[in-house]
């Protein structure tokens, strides 16, 4: 006798997609990190990421709660505020074969954590680095942060009037080999950028714009729904093609830039800015720089380079985790210490 | 340099060679900063080693890197007392800054070795003077003007072997170990101290009673620094990840790690099974230690107070998370910057409760570098079996000074590892709660990123957790997570390091004392038994929280003199904390703190004043 139960839809690991889904989320409806949280729960569950394979970590902030609320199948660590670098880099060097995402703030990391935050990119460790960016601290109500742009307005009519951190262009300066900015909002493009995320190599840095519904969403700011459904300029359409599907596009070659990952997924930018090059920093951060002058809030991928060494390659560590090592591998034998009392003497 | 008469207990102004002064005095060499002395000063330290003396050997450096003064002193002791004393008898003046005061602060009947044009002779006349021409005997030796600087200091290490009858085949053999593998180098300072020797052999006459006989104390016997030790240690804990910020005086500690590391963790494909990583900044580093040992990585860093204030935060989640990891604070003298190349055990509250809200660690207290060695690696299994960080609280004397040492022994028992669940485990029982107390000990079981069950994972966080690790701000459940710790933090007395009873139950008054404090303390006990007839008991603290046996020590005696090197008598004020009302007030303080390394005779004045005497 035939079942009327549907089968849910399984990855290519056998997975339904709610092995991928977390805890019921405590911030505000609307608020755009939630939307966030679904498109890291779409990508892993696409690219049929073992949940028990991924390390989620953050720090302090209405962002770095959201880990909750995806992927319960997966370590989590909420650390401190502004270390998220500090304590995924210990985690990474204890276990360097696990996917790791992190999920910070833009106060978590251009303020009380930009010293960890530039390091991080300057080691290239291999991680997927995403700010929730709303411009503001949420859980102190409100106060500007310091991505907030120069003439952003308060709900309070208070205006912010120091220029805003563009942590796209200190990401793509000091190391990171892949830099795009997106917006919650835009479900195609985050997700794709996501999943091309999953298969990089190296330090991934996310700027996500993620409206605060509850500070950040009036007349006046630059981080609202509003403005950046109005000032939304992508730069380039990200199409990506996982390894294990066989899919192949024609495409006018002049148009596309067409990028190998190391998983052997293929990332395909299709050019919307003209002669955007997106493995050159210096024009990177110049056409951002430019976009800032123009009120522009350029979207997309703005830098990628999959050859570049990440930290774990310049320690040049073995394959396995190196905190699962035997005893026999981690404590010198007792002809060691012998060799060495005896050079004491 | 401290100005004072020869300690006590010793014999005064001889200056007959007949009345011999053997195996029992101090040197005190005086340097500039950064000309190569430190290497003539270990060849002279490890040519009395040579000859069968206990010695010690303490430098006393400024926090610059070249130009300032530094002295090295080096005490022979036939008695095996290597505590500082306050004054040396014995002067070796090499630099013009400060020759005029070392002569003024030596102790009447002592011997000075000094260039000649210094003319020292004209501020002294109870003190025997050897001048030497060092330059001329350079020049004669060494052609290349550039490296005379560092050969001069080779040719005082010929002329003090000679005045003070130390086997120049000796020297020769300390020299070959110190320069071993570079035939050129060797010659060059082999030819140095020769040239030394001889002259002190045609033109001085030996009119000093100061002696250096050969004894057997040494046969066997290793001389380390406390910082090498603890790497050594931390090496054979198999620590795996090391994140550190560059600070004296606990620099040493990561550098000696490093090169075991290299040593002894490189596969024969040339790959690393270990990771150190030079940090950012001391928050950093506390940060990756804790994410590595989250993570299931044996991992450590080293700092000293400033570095220890920045970790303080960390330290707290680490506590309330309950993630291992070591931390080694070499304490220097604070606070603030304060004089960051001097010594101190100013460190023990603020580290003992490190973080806000309710926080306490497991503090461990090396009083030798035996015991840095020891502790270097009980630290690692107490941090994995405890789920919780662990701080070795060395200081710069014990760290960064040279001690002669019994040889270490390989540690007996395997790693401990803790409490960890594995995917088999997790197949047997279905499932587990990350903080429930299971077993009845306050510790829970953990997992590790990368355990491959679906129920494998859990939520760690700094916020209110329950036992399933789940957010909560209920006050029951808050409560009994901070009761849980607390037991924990109780049941952790019978797991640390034990104190060690030097002396009990012979006397109604009783000493107690922690770390480097020790050197000076039992050479004092001695001194008060020699001079007041008293026979005191001592017993040595090695952790916190505080075994029940430091308890019942206080409660069998009268009076307890708590000993330690602060202002604000931290470790009386910490057993203040944890003794009933009724014992509490027999403790009464000697402190030290003036950055220098505590001297038995600073502690026996301070009691016999205490007591009357």
């Amino acid at each position: 006798m035939a079942t009327a139960t549907p089968t849910p839809k399984l990855n290519h690991i056998g997975l339904p997609i709610i092995e991928y889904r977390g805890g019921k989320s405590t911030l505000c409806a609307g608020c755009g990190h939630n939307a966030i949280s679904e498109r890291i729960i779409d990508a892993m569950f696409e690219m049929g990421v073992e949940p028990e394979r991924v390390m989620k970590m953050s720090g302090i902030g209405c962002s770095s709660k959201s880990p909750a609320y995806f992927m319960n199948r997966s370590h989590a660590f909420n650390s401190v505020h502004g270390r998220m670098a500090a304590v995924s880099t210990g985690a990474i060097l204890a276990n360097h074969t696990m996917t790791t995402i992190g999920v910070s703030g833009d106060g978590d990391t251009a303020s009380i954590g930009m010293g960890g935050f530039v390091h991080l990119l300057r080691r290239n460790l291999p991680m997927i680095y995403i700010i929730e960016d709303n411009g503001v601290y949420g859980l102190t109500k409100g106060q500007f942060s310091a991505t907030a742009d120069i003439g952003s307005k308060l709900k309070t009519g208070v205006v912010n009037d120091l220029p805003a951190i563009d942590t796209c262009a200190l990401a793509i300066q000091l190391g990171a080999t892949f830099v795009g900015r997106s917006f919650s909002g835009d479900k195609k493009q985050l997700l794709s950028m996501l999943k091309a995320a999953i298969s990089h190599k190296g330090t991934v840095m996310l700027d996500v714009i993620s409206p605060c519904v509850t500070f950040n969403d009036h007349e006046g700011s630059t981080k609202s729904y509003k403005f950046m459904q109005e000032n939304d300029e992508p730069i380039n359409e990200i199409g990506f093609v996982p390894s294990f599907e066989d899919i192949s596009v024609d495409y006018d070659s002049g148009q596309v830039y067409d990028v190998e990952m190391h998983d052997g997924s293929s990332l395909r930018l299709r050019k919307l800015l003209e002669d955007y090059d997106p493995t050159n920093k210096a024009d990177a951060v110049r056409t951002l720089m430019e976009a800032h002058s123009n009120n522009e809030v350029l979207t997309g991928v703005f830098y990628i380079n999959t050859e570049q060494p990440t930290f774990i390659d310049l320690l040049n560590v073995v394959d396995e985790p190196l905190g699962q090592q035997p005893e026999s591998v981690t404590r010198p034998p007792k002809s060691a210490l012998d060799g060495l009392m005896a050079n004491l003497q | 340099m401290a100005t004072g008469d020869l300690a006590l207990g010793h014999e005064q102004g001889a200056l007959s060679a007949n009345k011999r002064i053997s195996n029992d005095f101090s040197i005190n060499v005086a340097t500039v900063n950064g000309s190569g002395s430190q290497s003539a000063n270990s060849v002279l330290l490890k040519s009395i080693f040579g000859m069968g003396v206990p010695v010690s050997g303490k430098n006393l450096f400024p926090s610059n890197i070249a130009g300032l003064p530094t002295w090295y002193t080096i005490r022979a002791s036939k008695d095996g007392y290597v505590a500082r004393k306050r004054a040396a008898e014995v002067l070796v003046a090499l630099n013009p800054e400060t020759a005029r005061q070392d002569m003024l602060d030596m102790p009447a009947g002592g011997a000075a070795i000094y260039e000649e044009n210094f003319n020292l002779q004209q501020y002294r006349d109870d003190v025997v003077c050897y001048p030497v021409p060092f330059d001329k005997i350079t020049a004669a030796i060494c052609p290349e003007a550039k490296l005379r600087k560092l050969v001069r200091n080779m040719v005082y290490v010929g002329v003090a072997a000679q005045l003070l009858r130390i086997d120049l085949s000796v020297v020769e053999a300390g020299l070959r170990k110190q320069f071993a593998r570079k035939q050129k180098v060797f010659d060059l300072n082999y030819g140095a101290v020769k040239a030394g020797f001889e002259y002190a052999a045609e033109k001085l006459t030996k009119q000093d009673p100061f002696v250096i006989e050969r004894m057997d104390q040494t046969a066997g016997k290793i001389i380390i620094d406390g910082n090498a030790a603890c790497g050594m240690g931390a090496v054979f804990a198999g620590v795996t990840v090391v994140a550190w910020y560059p600070i004296t005086p606990s620099t040493s500690v990561v550098e000696a790690t490093t090169d075991l590391l290299k040593k002894f963790r490189v596969t024969p494909e040339g790959k690393a099974t270990f990771a150190v990583i030079q940090a950012e900044d001391e928050l950093a580093a506390i940060g990756m230690v804790l994410g590595a040992g989250w993570a299931g990585a044996r991992s450590m860093t080293a700092t000293s107070g400033p570095g220890i204030s920045l970790m303080a935060e960390f330290a707290g989640l680490g506590y309330f998370a309950e993630i291992p990891g070591v931390i080694f604070d070499v304490q220097r003298t604070g606070p603030s910057t304060g004089l960051p190349t001097r010594t101190s055990q100013a460190d023990l509250l603020s580290t003992a409760f490190l973080s806000h809200g309710d926080t306490k660690h497991i503090v461990l207290l090396p009083g030798s570098v035996k015991e840095c060695f020891e502790m270097g690696h009980e630290a690692f299994d107490l941090a994995e079996r405890i789920q919780t960080p662990v701080f070795v609280l060395s200081d710069l004397d014990l760290g960064m000074n040279n001690w002669m040492s019994e040889q270490f022994q390989y540690p007996e028992k395997p790693l401990d590892r803790g409490k960890v669940l594995t995917a088999e485990d997790l197949n047997r029982l279905g499932s587990f709660a990350r903080y429930r107390d299971v077993d009845g000990d306050g510790i829970g079981w953990r997992t590790l990123p990368g355990t491959m069950h679906p129920k494998a994972a859990y939520f760690t966080r700094g916020t209110g957790h329950n036992d399933a690790a789940g957010y909560t701000e209920k006050p029951g459940e808050y409560v009994a997570l901070m009761e849980r710790l607390a037991r924990k933090f109780e049941n952790a007395r019978a797991l640390v390091p034990a104190p060690v009873t030097v002396k009990d139950k012979t006397s109604k008054i009783g000493f107690l004392a922690y770390g480097s404090t020790d050197f000076a303390l039992i050479e004092s006990l001695d001194e008060i038994k020699k001079h007041y007839g008293l026979d005191v008991d001592y017993m040595r603290i090695r952790a916190y929280p505080f075994a029940h046996e430091i308890h019942d020590f206080v409660a069998s005696h009268e009076r307890v003199y708590v000993v330690e090197q602060d202002r604000d008598a931290q470790l009386a004020s910490l057993l203040k904390l944890d003794l009933p009302a009724t014992e509490a007030v027999k403790l009464r303080s000697i402190l030290h703190f003036d950055g220098l390394p505590i001297d038995a005779q600073t502690i026996t004045e301070e009691f016999a004043t205490k007591e009357g005497l």
